[in-house]
């Protein structure tokens, strides 16, 4: 029963690929060739490359400097430094994009685009690195100091090899994101893959064009996943001692702690402060048109109906196949888990073209109707509900279920008793996460979302496409506010919920 | 409180056959312990008992009803077996309390009398009751999940390696109390563990399991001093194994002339000594000498390893009080008759001090 309910979940969660694959076999080799060999696509891919390679490495350098800095050196104010470097996360890359440009409107350049993204998503390698660092074993770098390495050394030859999956999984995600990023490029008028499926779709609605366009964004996705795990190979550094790690002693920067503390302030202040304060502004500039405060709670009541279906949905879907990855494994079970993983690596303009096509096509009936809309978000933020869903499951092994049985307890009585109490609090932080996602997921919202259904997303949305920043201000604001709690529960625990 | 009885059973993972036909009696109010290397199939043993897993084939019978066999198989909850895991397995979202009643009727639950008195039996402070387990120590984590088996009366009660997390200090103590829990409410307990000091010192008779069968199942005395073969002679004990030759009824081998135990038919042999039965002496002549190759030292016992002239290593126990140094020549004696086995019996090596414990 579990087993296929898991197989539905996973089939749900590739679809949007297999219709990208059936489309591309539909149309033929010739007519794969006619639209995606065109200079357009040369262009847009020339964009795509650079802005992902620039973003990487900018974030790689950044996340990893940042990191050593917080967990490693004896910079002061280490762990104000490390919810200041998290903080940004709080902000969704398209309301910093807007915070920019609407202050400095000659950012619509390649340089515009890379500093706006860097500072939006740096965090994603930031955190994983940080954990690492946490988790190294400090014994290793006494044995490599005691071997004759200098600091410099040790960071090289010792730390830099077992950070390499934590850097790698961060960069990955970058890519994957920035693959899927559409208003803040958007907005800076940066054009890639996605906005160009955008702007196509809004020309000629579902024309072959666009899914050609998408096939092509899908398979660099594909390929970069196969890249990090050929790259990442089989590195699981296993710890070769038990117990929790000693605190490791910060390396003293001396002569170098104001030049460090200078570094990072101005990161935080380009990644927080400006966003902030750009926004503090226009709240001031709006409010003299005075605030739509029916419009804000309408707005914001459809948001939380909308992220609240689409969190208890989702997780419910995450449930069998978590339940299964853990309890019954095997290649089968871990084949469905690895699926939803893949098809939510997928942008989500792909999703909703996907879903916009087949709902059309197949049931006409749903087009535009809210099940469509949660769909894709279960597609796209399973994930983040998986995560937490397994972690909870392996909490909570057959022992206790074994044992319970032993005193007697029947199988209702011990899923009421034991199960569920056990796994609440990770089917919960899951439910949080994927509920703190839909609130600020503007893309496939505005291809999908039922006409008249506005969120705080699209409402934003649609005041900055006409240019009114002070009316976006509002929506902009009650999004951070929203998603500040996901950002202290991602502080906490790098692990959870980072994927997609 | 009942017998238990399990007869011929089988149990395979797949293609690789775990137990091979187990024949096993625990009489009533009786503690037995089932002991076997890692791998030896005793925990699967375990877990057909408890009916967390179905035996291939066999039957067992908990007093006069057959919980497992010809078909049949009573599910776990309704076997009455009580079940402490290897760590306690406490359930990390309740309370002491709540978890000691977790087997109770609901109405019993509430009653902190019985939690009082469950905790009294296994030797803890009712200031716990309220406790989280992680609150608790190993020690105090056993004793908890005991008391928790314990509470709904079981008429059997298994426990699986219970103190091998436990340090050496703490698990002197669990062993103590728990023992006294199990002697005060008159369970039927089987025990699972590798540590064959630990089988002697708690059972009433032990099962000793190799590669899915039942080898030998004696009283832990027996055990020691008879063992079926030299494989469970070094399993169970330090020893001191030498060939030897049989001539109307005495061993004649290395460390002269001995006595046997029982009769063995003359002609080569093989035949064992535990090291407490080698004593040591001035050189004189007349008697085996050797060299001491090294003392290791216990504190209340050492263990002496000595090189015999022939190149052959024994090793003897000695209490701690008066002990050789390292290169002296010193005489061997034997006390006590030796047990002869079949010449060429296989002896599985014998690790020194791994499998010991009894120091």
């Amino acid at each position: 029963m579990l087993l296929a309910l898991a197989v539905l979940v996973a089939a749900l969660a590739l679809l949007p690929l297999g219709y990208i694959v059936g489309y591309t076999v539909d149309v033929g080799w010739s007519g794969v060739r006619e639209l995606v060999f065109r200079p357009r696509v040369g262009e847009l891919l020339w964009n795509t490359a650079r802005l992902v390679a620039g973003t990487v490495a900018c974030c790689a350098v950044l996340g990893l400097g940042a990191a050593w800095l917080v967990e490693r050196s004896a910079v002061p104010g280490r762990r104000v430094w490390h919810v200041l470097l998290v903080a940004p996360l709080a902000v969704p890359a398209f309301v910093n994009s807007y915070a920019w440009i609407s202050l400095l409107p000659g950012l619509d350049t390649y340089g515009g685009a890379l500093l706006v993204v860097t500072l939006s998503y740096f965090p994603f390698v930031y955190l994983p690195v940080a954990a690492a660092f946490r988790g190294l074993d400090p014994a290793l770098e006494e044995t490599a100091r005691g071997l004759g390495l200098g600091s410099w050394a040790v960071f090289w030859r010792v730390q830099l090899p077992q950070l390499r999956v934590a850097v790698l999984g961060g960069s990955l995600l970058v890519s994957l994101h920035l693959l899927g990023e559409f208003g803040a490029l958007q907005m800076l008028r940066f054009p890639t893959f996605t906005t160009a499926i955008y702007d196509q779709y809004r020309a000629t609605f579902n024309g072959p064009g666009a899914t050609m366009l998408a096939g092509v964004l899908v398979l660099i996705c594909l390929l970069l996943l196969l890249a990090e795990l050929r790259l990442r190979g089989r590195a699981a550094y296993a710890g070769s001692g038990r117990g929790a790690a000693r605190p490791h002693r910060p390396v003293p920067l001396g002569g170098l702690t104001v030049p460090a503390l200078l570094g990072l302030a101005a990161l935080v202040a380009l990644a927080v402060l400006v966003p902030l304060a750009s926004l503090t502004y226009w709240m001031g500039t709006g409010s003299s048109s005075a605030l739509p405060v029916g419009e804000l709670v309408a707005t914001t009541g459809s948001t939380l109906a909308l992220a609240g279906g689409a969190a208890v949905v989702t997780t419910a879907l995450a449930f069998p196949t978590g339940w299964l990855a853990v309890r019954a494994r095997g290649r089968i079970t871990t084949m469905l888990e690895r699926s939803t993983y893949l098809g939510s690596a997928v942008p989500g303009i792909v999703v909703a073209l996907a879903l916009v096509t087949l709902s059309i096509r197949a049931t006409p009936w749903l087009y535009q109707t809210v099940p469509v809309l949660v769909a894709a978000y279960a597609i796209l933020f399973l994930p983040r509900a998986m995560v937490n869903v397994r972690s909870a499951v392996e909490q909570s092994p057959r022992l206790y279920d074994d044992v319970a049985a032993a005193l007697g307890s029947s199988a209702f009585d011990r899923l009421r008793r034991v199960t569920l109490p056990l796994l609440a609090p990770g089917l919960g932080a899951g439910a949080a996460l994927v509920f703190l996602a839909v609130v600020t997921e503007l893309t496939a919202t505005l291809l999908l979302a039922p006409t008249g259904t506005t969120t705080l997303a699209t409402a934003f949305w649609s005041a900055t496409s006409g240019l009114e920043y002070g009316a976006a201000a509002p929506f902009a604001v009650l999004m951070v506010l929203l998603s500040a709690p996901a950002t202290v529960l991602l502080s906490r625990d790098a692990r959870r919920g980072m994927t997609t | 409180m009942s017998s238990l009885t399990v007869q011929d059973v089988t149990k395979s993972f797949g293609p690789t056959p775990v137990l091979t036909g187990i024949d096993l009696h625990v009489p009533s109010r009786s503690f037995t312990a089932l002991l076997g290397p890692s791998g030896c199939g005793k925990t699967t043993l375990l877990r057909l008992i408890a009916g967390f897993e179905d035996p291939d084939g066999g039957t067992i019978t908990l007093g006069d009803r057959m919980v497992s066999g010809h078909g049949r198989a009573v599910p776990a909850r309704r076997r009455g077996i009580g079940f402490v895991p290897q760590e306690g397995g406490l359930f990390p979202h309740l309370s002491v309390a709540a978890n000691v009643t977790f087997g109770l009727a609901r109405r019993e639950r509430q009653d902190g009398g019985r939690v009082r008195e469950l905790l009294a039996l296994v030797g803890l402070d009712a200031d716990l009751a309220e406790r989280s387990p992680h609150q608790l120590s190993g020690g105090q984590q056993q004793r908890v999940a005991l008391a928790r088996a314990l509470a709904p009366r079981p008429s059997l009660v298994l426990l699986d390696e219970p103190f091998s997390s436990l340090d050496a200090s703490l698990r002197e103590d669990t062993r103590q109390a728990v023992s006294e829990a199990l002697h005060a409410s008159g369970a039927t307990a089987v025990l699972v563990t590798h540590d064959q000091a630990e089988a002697l010192s708690m059972a009433d008779q032990v099962a000793v399991m190799r590669g899915g069968r039942l080898v030998q199942l004696a009283d832990p005395q027996t055990l020691y001093r008879h063992p079926v073969d030299l494989d469970v002679a070094t399993f169970v004990g330090d020893a001191v194994v030498l060939d030897a030759d049989v001539r109307n009824g005495l061993a004649h081998c290395v460390l002269g002339v001995l006595p046997l135990e029982q009769p063995s038919p003359d002609g080569p042999t093989r035949i064992l000594l535990r090291p407490e039965q080698v004593q040591l002496g001035e050189r004189t002549g007349g008697l085996p000498t050797a060299r001491v190759h090294s003392v290791d030292f216990y504190g209340h016992d050492a263990r002496v390893l000595l090189d015999l002239p022939s190149g052959l290593r024994v090793t003897a126990r000695l209490d701690g009080s008066q002990l050789p140094s390292d290169g002296t020549e010193v005489s061997l004696s034997v006390t006590g008759p030796a047990l002869a086995f079949p010449a060429g019996s296989p002896i599985a090596a014998a690790v020194p001090g791994e499998l010991t414990g009894l120091r």
